[in-house]
């Protein structure tokens, strides 16, 4: 399964990177979304997959019973999430400012910062 | 939004969401829970009641603004850390006291990191819910 | 040129003050004459970088000493006379504030005894003389005069740098006594070479030999003061002085022979062409100086003793009589507004004190007797006749550039005062005191120390002599008569052939103009100046289009590249992706996964997309809930119903999508394939490596015990890594505090 997941991780970072570039706002949205998703299951996969055995210590044992999944990964990706959940609001709001402000969603009209094409 | 069974429905739904963040939040060190999910389906509560009645409704509610829970959150999980400096440790060691533990019974656990995870929720909480008013209030 | 008629008085304090400290220094500096003289060194250091073994470290020996007492002396002379010369001018503090900056500097580039020590005043000096060339900086020429001297000498230095780095690796020490007590030993390392070359390229681009001789003249520039000091007696000397510093180590090879013996011969003579060509006295004398430091170079290709003590006497007798020349053109300059040879004439009279520096420091220059200069050019000779190879064609090269010096001294000191043939020039401008003594006492002193040259013989020579061979008995003597010998007979036919040239000066000088044609890195220069430029901006406009979708596809094609190259340069591990525990619901699970990607990829609804979107992170959490994260999983849900709830209130505010058509972009599509695949490379290779679950076992065994927590995800967080936990925190409030501001500024630009 870590190499089935391995391979949609690369597709959901293809697909994402293509949004991105897409030089639409709202598409460059949806590619960071995929993007963040994406890399949250690459830390988890990375920690491999362990079906059925959440990190939990059963009550009167020191330690938990038997083999269970890698809590590290875990405990990264559900900060990572909530980080991706800030960045995702931020970026969001930026657009919407910038629509408002500019009256356009393409970044290659947003070009206050920067030279005419074909001026030097 | 003006339908009064989501009105009605939603305010015990909101009320059972908070109580339900905040037993997220205190069962959270030995079981799935804790601050960042507590945060998140408290936030979700007052959400959904700021789309049911209004945000200034929700605000009302709330008393304080989001943004202040969510500065007095990091200020407590920064208490909360340094305070380790107090007993002699370095800063984010966990410090517990058990109230009322005897021989056989481990008492009832108070602990710095509980007052961490708690300060995490308040973050978590006031800034989404700060959020996601100031977008229905200027959008 | 002075703004106003040139007085005693000048800028007042800010003009002595400069002057006293240069004199103060000078007095300092004599204490250690007989420290020196008696063959040992002065030293200190202070630690500075101690890490890399570098210190602020500075020692006395002849040759620095020698160098200090030329820097702090024709400094004092010069810093006087320029509070005269520039009389009148408003920015008289910046000029004195660099001319000070750079003695100082120069003064710890001969006193450094560590080589990046050296480097740094090496720079210092290059940046003050960029700052003092460039000093007219109204003038278009002046600055890009300035800019020429301070590319190529700048270039230089970095080649020093490299150098001087290679060199304190060779030898084990930066401290150059360290470097020099090991001897030649230095030879034998592997990149001896490699050094040498650097050093070359730093020394002979600030000592402007042939063919990097073009800055010089152009530096000219500067006024005439900054000319007599930098281009004549100091900065220009500074790559003669590491040449010299160092030559006691790497001296002796053929490749240090050949170069500066070539290099230096035709620097000389073809220098002393060039000078007889110029009509500009100002110009002349830039070009005889570097005809003086290709002489330098010369004996210091070589081994002798004899080449050695010329080094030493050409040494101090150029750095008097130039000074001198240059401060009394700047005289003329002053007193008559021009420095045109024919324009001048019939001074003599007129300035009676400028004209009797101009005659001794002339002499001296042209190597007559009883002066220094005449003494130091026996010696030359002498040197010359005991080089190895080629000692005739030197010794007649060292004659013709001799014969051609001793006409530009008989055009530039003499013909302006008492040729009969020119006409009278009228003088507006009387010259005060401060403005004689310098040229005065330069060429006294010359004169004085070609009479009686036992006074510069231990004190100085002796010392400098042992500075560069490391035998005090290397020394000549130096005399005026020494007796009926070649070197007597070479000084005599330069008497006859310098006759010969200033008679018939006018006729070579036209036909001297031929040089101009000659293939000129000055203009090759502008050339090359002008090309960077035109690259400059074709790349600009290349790279720095002003389209985002274009600099984000560099970055992304770069991270792809990036992964691609360290795979493949780390080599991939054997990769064994396994496929045999995939079950049905795994399937469904991906089928999910890919077809929310591929819906929010190509469709044109915003609702669509949203919708997909949540598939993804709907899918995405149930893979946590397969692969046993509950905490996990039920945040990526939460987050997944707050993004429906923003998107729902943000995103249908914005434009539809269907407006914008998702036309297929191939080259997009190549990069975002070259990102996706080297992701799945990477991951698969981590999964065929090892895990190292040593941290995550030390968590789950120490969870309850210490911590007091069964769930352990929950225990990493609060407890383990809360500090990392509370920066996240952070984070989320910064974000949701600065997306409030973005949306409450536009409150504000409504009302």
């Amino acid at each position: 399964m870590e190499a089935l997941l391995a391979i949609t991780i690369g597709i959901l970072v293809a697909a994402a990177v293509y949004l991105m570039l897409s030089g639409h706002m709202m598409r460059f949205i949806f590619g960071l979304v995929l993007i963040s998703n994406a890399a949250n299951l690459t830390i988890f996969t990375a920690g491999r997959l362990t079906p059925g055995a959440p990190p939990l210590i059963p009550l009167g044992f020191d330690g938990p019973a038997g083999d269970v999944a890698n809590a590290l990964p875990q405990a990264l990706v559900l900060t990572a999430i909530v980080i991706g959940f800030g960045l995702f609001a931020f970026a969001v709001t930026l657009v919407w400012r910038a629509w408002v402000a500019l009256g356009t969603i393409e970044a290659d009209d947003m070009r206050i910062a920067e030279p005419k094409e074909d001026s030097q | 939004m003006n339908s009064i069974i989501l009105i009605a429905g939603t305010r015990y739904l909101s009320a059972l969401l908070i109580l339900f963040s905040i037993y997220a939040l205190l069962r959270g060190h030995n079981e799935p829970g804790g601050g960042f999910i507590g945060g998140l389906i408290g936030s979700t509560g007052f959400i959904l009641y700021a789309i049911a009645c209004g945000t200034d409704q929700a605000r009302r509610a709330l008393r304080a603004r989001p943004e202040t829970v969510a500065m007095i959150g990091l200020a407590i999980a920064l208490g909360a850390g340094l305070s380790a400096a107090l007993f002699g440790d370095v800063f984010f060691t966990g410090q517990w006291l058990f109230l009322g533990a005897t021989e056989t019974e481990k008492g009832l656990p108070v602990s710095t990191v509980l007052a961490f995870d708690v300060g995490v929720y308040m973050a978590v909480f006031g800034s989404i819910l700060g959020l996601v008013f100031a977008m229905e209030e200027e959008i | 040129m002075a703004a106003a008629a040139p007085t005693s008085r000048g800028h007042g304090l800010l003009g002595y003050g400069p002057t006293a400290l240069a004199l103060a220094l000078f007095i300092w500096f004599l204490g250690f004459l007989p420290v020196v003289s008696a063959g040992q060194a002065a030293s200190w250091a202070v630690p500075w970088i101690p890490v890399l073994g570098i210190d602020l470290a500075f020692r006395i020996d002849g040759l620095s000493l020698t160098f200090a007492l030329l820097i702090s002396g024709i400094g004092t002379l010069v810093l006087l006379y320029a509070n005269s010369y520039l009389t009148g001018d408003p920015q008289f503090d910046r000029f004195v504030l660099f001319l000070t900056s750079f003695m100082l500097a120069m003064l710890g580039l001969v006193l450094a005894d560590d080589l990046i020590v050296l480097f740094v005043f090496w720079e210092l000096t290059t940046i003050t003389s960029y700052l003092l060339i460039g000093y007219g900086h109204d003038s278009e020429k002046s600055r890009r005069n300035a800019l020429q001297a301070l590319f190529l000498t700048g270039a230089g230095a970095l080649a020093f740098l490299a150098g001087a780095i290679l060199l304190g690796e060779a030898a084990g020490t930066y401290r150059i006594s360290e470097v020099l007590a090991q001897g030649k030993a230095i030879q034998d390392h592997p990149h001896f070479t490699a050094i040498l070359i650097l050093v070359f390229l730093g020394a002979l681009t600030k000592s402007a030999q042939v063919p990097f001789h073009f800055w010089l003249p152009n530096a000219m520039a500067a006024p005439t003061p900054v000319s007599a000091f930098l281009h004549s007696a100091t900065m220009v000397k500074a790559g003669v002085y590491l040449l010299a510093r160092l030559h006691p180590a790497m001296s002796g090879g053929d490749l240090w022979l050949y170069t500066l013996t070539i290099l230096g011969v035709v620097t000389a003579v073809f220098a002393s062409l060039l000078a007889l060509r110029q009509t500009d006295l100002k110009q002349a004398l830039a070009y005889t100086t570097l005809m003086a430091l290709g002489t330098l170079v010369m004996l210091l290709g070589q081994d002798s003793g004899y080449a050695m003590t010329a080094f030493a006497t050409f040494l101090i007798v150029h750095s008097l009589y130039k000074a001198a020349l240059f401060l009394v053109v700047g005289n003329l300059d002053a007193a008559t507004g021009t420095r045109e040879t024919d324009a001048l004439g019939g001074l003599g009279r007129v300035l009676p004190m400028t004209a009797l520096a101009a005659a001794l420091a002339g002499m001296s220059m042209a190597g007559l007797p009883p002066f220094l200069g005449f003494i130091g050019k026996e010696l030359t000779y002498a040197g010359m006749l005991q080089v190895a190879s080629f000692p005739v064609i030197l010794s007649i090269m060292a004659l013709l550039a001799n014969g051609l010096i001793l006409a530009v001294a008989s055009v530039v000191a003499i013909r302006p005062f008492w040729s009969a043939r020119q006409p009278k020039t009228p003088v507006k401008n009387a010259i005060p005191w401060t403005m004689a003594a310098g040229p005065v006492v330069l060429a006294v002193l010359g004169t004085i120390f070609g009479i009686m040259p036992g006074l510069l013989q231990n004190t100085l020579v002796a010392p400098t002599v042992l500075s560069l061979t490391g035998d005090i008995a290397e020394t000549k003597q130096l005399k005026l008569w020494a007796g009926v010998n070649l070197p007597l007979f070479l000084s005599l036919a330069t008497f006859v052939l310098g006759g010969l040239f200033y008679a018939w000066h006018a006729t070579l000088r036209a036909r001297l103009a031929m040089l101009d044609r000659l293939p000129n890195l000055d203009e090759a220069w502008d050339r090359f100046m002008a090309s960077i430029k035109t690259f400059a901006i074709a790349l600009t406009s290349r790279i720095q289009t002003g389209r985002m979708t274009d600099y984000m596809a560099v970055t992304f094609s770069t991270i792809a590249i990036g992964l691609i190259a360290t795979v493949l340069l780390r080599g991939l591990p054997p990769l064994s992706p396994s496929f045999a525990d995939v079950t049905p619901i795994h399937l469904a699970l991906i089928g999910l996964l890919l077809s929310g990607t591929f819906m929010a990829t190509i469709t044109r609804k915003r609702i669509a997309a949203i919708a997909a979107l949540g598939v993804v992170g709907i899918g995405v959490a149930l893979v946590f809930i397969f692969f046993s994260a509950p905490d996990v999983a039920i945040t990526q849900l939460l987050v997944e119903v707050l993004v429906v709830v923003l998107v729902a209130i943000v995103m249908l505010q914005l434009p539809r999508l269907r407006d914008y058509p998702n036309r297929f972009r191939p080259g997009h599509a190549v990069i975002a394939a070259g990102v996706g695949g080297s992701v799945t490379l990477v991951l698969l290779a981590i999964l065929s490596t090892p895990l190292d679950r040593r941290l995550t076992t030390f968590f789950e065994t120490a969870s309850w015990p210490e911590a007091f927590g069964r769930n352990i995800v929950n225990v990493i967080l609060v407890d383990f890594r809360a500090l990392d936990t509370f920066g996240e925190v952070a984070v989320v409030v910064v974000a949701a505090i600065a997306s409030i501001a973005l949306l409450r500024q536009n409150r504000k630009g409504r009302s």
